[in-house]
């Protein structure tokens, strides 16, 4: 190290057989660790970078070999005709693969072992309808920047653009769904392409990749080494925030008497919870987080004011609202959020750390951008604003947190027992969070009871709570809390789901029972797609249109759940009275060795509240219907 | 809406071209004209494209395709510090009486005229977008019968290129 020739980052944790003997083990592993620690931070490429030397082999063997150099250890799929060369291979390796029942399956659950591990998730599917079923779980990971590769099989390229048997033009359907897609047709691209695809999917601000390799590509012969160059000269994402930006924060929080930080789903992707509480304990200020960053900050931390948006709180809606200034961390000004734009915030200053400069000034224009990651920026900002209040004092808050508890206390949330005299899903939810706790994974559906489960389920550990928040697909949470589970086997796993997104990809109870799977189904079974009979009801005068699902109290009941859990081999039971619920959640707590469902059934009539109706400002936010806040008697 | 022209280094790679049209289709952003070809350096190609766009949201353009993984470097050059042409073919009748009255014209234009027949002249024109009009307008009264126009071209004048820039910094 001694002479100045500089060395590549990648040849350091060389593993090549000539390369000098530690002298004693452990120290090798703590050393191993460190370099490996120490690669991740400067080499593109992700896994040990071991050195493979030149090896001819098939590219399939490449796909799989490039994998597992990448160090996957899961990965889900479904094969078919165009990618099969591969599946041979993967027969042999040690990486585990789940065979989904439908490839939407091995996409989101792909997702749930992401967003619970921090690692790239991969499936893998076939060419035509195997790829084109994959569409709707990369769109969910785009909108939610989830770290995802997708391998598709593709016909043979001599035959690519022929109309093919099974052939779809996947990598331009994906084309705007996606970070990035490759086609690969030269099977001496692959190892390259592989570390490219997981280097973009798990940089920057992540998202899914595609990788489409020919069937002659897979088949065809070439030369394997390792670690690979990744050639992107376009691809340079900012990490550290700049010096100048992060001191103008730091005088904007210093001179704001209404601060609010704004979290988001991007303080959970970049694992800076930590980081944050500091932030926000230094800063004293009332701290939000939206759905995608439920966990990002306890729940139960005094200055936690709640989740902002369409069915938040009414202490985070005001609270932002009435701000003069969000510090805004990892979020996007969704609609979801903002309710009407230009109503939103009207008398906030916004700073607005973020590692897309895209989303800077996208929907609200940021009066201090600060482009990088909040892992970095946080804590630069955390020292910053505490430089600024030792010279210039701290802001007092004082009354700006006497405003906003009197709004926690006046407006908790809470929900009413339901006129028909049948359990309240609120109720349901709440005690499945409160008997398996904070330690627990909840995945949710898309709909009622997705809000139901932000609002009541207390989390207080970021990778705790998962959901599709962005793209909003029903059927995201069993084949999602499947793959959370293979991330997190010894978590309590639980998908909580609704009667109309269960009917989605409930197949995926198939892989779950026969792998081993034990995750556990609560079905919020309120006999109807909740979400938009509760729009019919406040806004199409109770005309239900096409929302019945016939599946509760005085129904057909078809399908039966409990049957149909059954059927799937897993722990089944029904839950009918207020007075069973806690029992129920504590049998399915006490079994581990399969999935458990749980048809929890529950009035039709329960609605989510508090609600801001679309097209409206924040400032009409309802906490039951037609009820606003008196914001008078604040004052 | 002003008008801006970009100029942006992508690789010389399959699909880039959709990647960049996609992305403007899917934003909603207004594409006037496109115009790409090959550079100077091997596998890097550029695009010139002209967006009817006001100033947040030419930002929010330049950014969204910077966030292509195959786009390189988007520099957007000003109708001052650039040069800017657009090439243009017009299919105008012309018979024995009047073929003199239109090559005349076109002459003005300082445009060439490329193919001859008995009832008909193709010319040939370079230059600004604004100068192409005014000949077209001239044309006019003889009667177009085709008009083939490329994207707008652009370079910034003075000796510094874009390309070495981007590569230095790449």
């Amino acid at each position: 190290m001694s002479k100045g020739s500089p060395i590549s980052p990648s040849l350091m944790a060389a593993k090549s057989p000539g390369a000098p003997k530690a002298p004693e083990r452990a120290d090798r592993t703590a050393e191993h660790a460190a370099v490996v620690a120490d690669l991740a931070a400067v080499s593109p490429v992700l896994g040990p970078n071991n050195v493979v030397p030149p090896t001819v082999m098939t590219g399939s063997q490449a796909i799989v070999r490039s994998l597992e150099e990448l160090g996957v250890d899961d990965i889900f799929g479904l094969p078919g005709g165009a990618i099969l060369p591969t599946y041979d291979p993967l027969m042999a390796s040690t990486m585990n693969h789940v065979l989904v029942r439908h490839e939407q399956g091995a996409g989101h659950a792909a997702q749930g072992y992401a967003m619970v591990t921090g690692r790239v998730g991969v499936c893998i599917a076939t060419s035509g309808p195997g790829a084109t079923n994959l569409v709707t779980a990369i769109m969910d990971a785009h909108m939610d920047s989830v770290p995802l590769v997708a391998i598709t099989g593709q016909v043979s390229s001599g035959v690519i653009g022929t109309d093919a048997f099974q052939e779809a033009d996947i990598v331009g359907i994906t084309m705007p769904i996606t970070k990035h897609s490759f086609l690969v047709t030269n099977p001496n691209d692959i190892p390259h392409v592989m570390a490219e695809a997981f280097h973009l999917a798990s940089t920057g601000r992540p998202g899914p990749v595609l990788v489409d390799v020919a069937k002659d590509a897979q088949v065809g012969q070439m030369t394997f080494s390792w670690p690979p160059r990744i050639d992107l000269p376009g691809y340079r994402p900012v990490t550290r925030g700049h010096n100048k930006q992060v001191r103008e924060a730091a005088k904007l929080i210093a001179a704001a008497t209404k601060p609010v930080l704004y979290v988001g789903g991007g303080v959970v992707k970049a694992h800076a919870s930590a980081e944050l509480r500091a932030l926000a304990e230094a800063t004293g200020a009332p701290v939000v987080t939206t759905l995608m960053a439920k966990g990002a900050f306890p729940d139960s931390h005094p200055q936690h004011v709640g989740m902002p948006g369409m069915h938040g709180t009414v202490s985070a809606v005001t609270a932002l609202q009435q701000s003069d200034l969000l510090i805004t961390l990892g979020a996007r000004f969704d609609d979801r959020v903002t309710g009407v734009l230009k109503t939103f915030a009207p008398h906030a200053k916004v700073i607005h750390a973020d590692i897309d400069p895209a989303e800077i000034s996208k929907n609200r224009t940021a009066d201090v951008p600060i482009v990088g990651s909040v892992k970095e920026i946080i804590p630069e900002l955390t020292e910053a604003v505490r430089a600024q209040f030792e010279a210039a004092g701290t802001p007092d808050l004082t009354t700006w947190w006497a405003f906003l508890n009197n709004l926690k206390e006046t407006y908790p949330l809470g929900f009413t027992e339901p006129e028909d005299g049948l359990t309240a899903p609120q109720k349901v939810i709440e005690r499945i969070g409160a008997l398996t706790g904070p330690e627990g994974i909840y995945v949710a559906g898309v709909g009622q009871h997705q809000m139901w489960a932000a609002q009541f389920i207390k989390y207080e550990r970021p990778h705790a709570w998962l959901n599709s928040g962005g793209a909003g697909t029903m059927g995201y949470a069993v084949p999602a809390a499947m793959g959370a589970k293979v991330g997190e086997p010894d978590r309590v796993v639980w998908a909580i789901d609704g009667d109309g997104c269960f009917q989605m990809t409930n197949q995926e109870l198939a892989t779950c029972a026969i792998n081993k799977i034990p995750i556990k189904v609560a079905v919020i079974n309120n006999s109807s797609l909740g979400m938009v009979r509760q729009w019919q009801t406040l806004f199409y005068e109770g005309r239900y249109s096409n929302t019945d699902l016939n599946t509760g109290h005085d129904t057909v009941r078809i399908p039966d759940f409990v049957k149909l859990g059954e059927a799937y081999g897993c722990a089944s039971f029904r839950c009918e009275r207020d007075e069973d619920i806690d029992a129920t959640i504590q049998k399915a707590l006490e079994i581990n060795d399969r999935p458990v469902v749980i048809d929890f059934v529950v009035s039709p009539n329960s609605m989510v509240w508090p609600m801001v109706p679309a097209g409206v400002s924040n400032d009409q936010i309802q906490v039951a219907r037609n009820m606003t806040p008196d914001w008078e008697e604040e004052d | 809406m002003s008008r801006h022209t970009l100029s942006v280094l992508v690789e010389d790679k399959p699909g880039v071209l959709t990647r960049v049209a996609s992305l403007f289709a899917r934003r909603a952003f207004n594409i006037n004209s496109l115009a790409v070809g090959p550079t100077e350096v091997t596998g890097i190609s550029r695009m010139t494209v002209v967006v009817d766009a006001d100033g947040e949201l030419i930002e929010q353009v330049t950014k969204q395709l910077n966030k292509l993984v195959n786009v390189i470097k988007i520099v957007e050059l000003t109708s001052e510090s650039s040069v800017q042409r657009d090439h243009i073919l017009v299919k105008v009748r012309a018979d024995a009486a009047t073929r003199l009255q239109v090559t005349q014209a076109a002459d003005l234009f300082r445009a060439s005229v490329v193919d001859v027949s008995t009832d008909s002249v193709v010319i040939e024109a370079t230059g600004h977008p604004e100068k192409l009009t005014a000949l077209l307008s001239v044309l006019e009264p003889f009667g177009i019968r085709e008009i083939v126009q490329s994207g707008t071209l652009a370079v910034g004048r003075g000796s510094r290129s874009m390309s070495d820039r981007a590569l230095r910094s790449a």
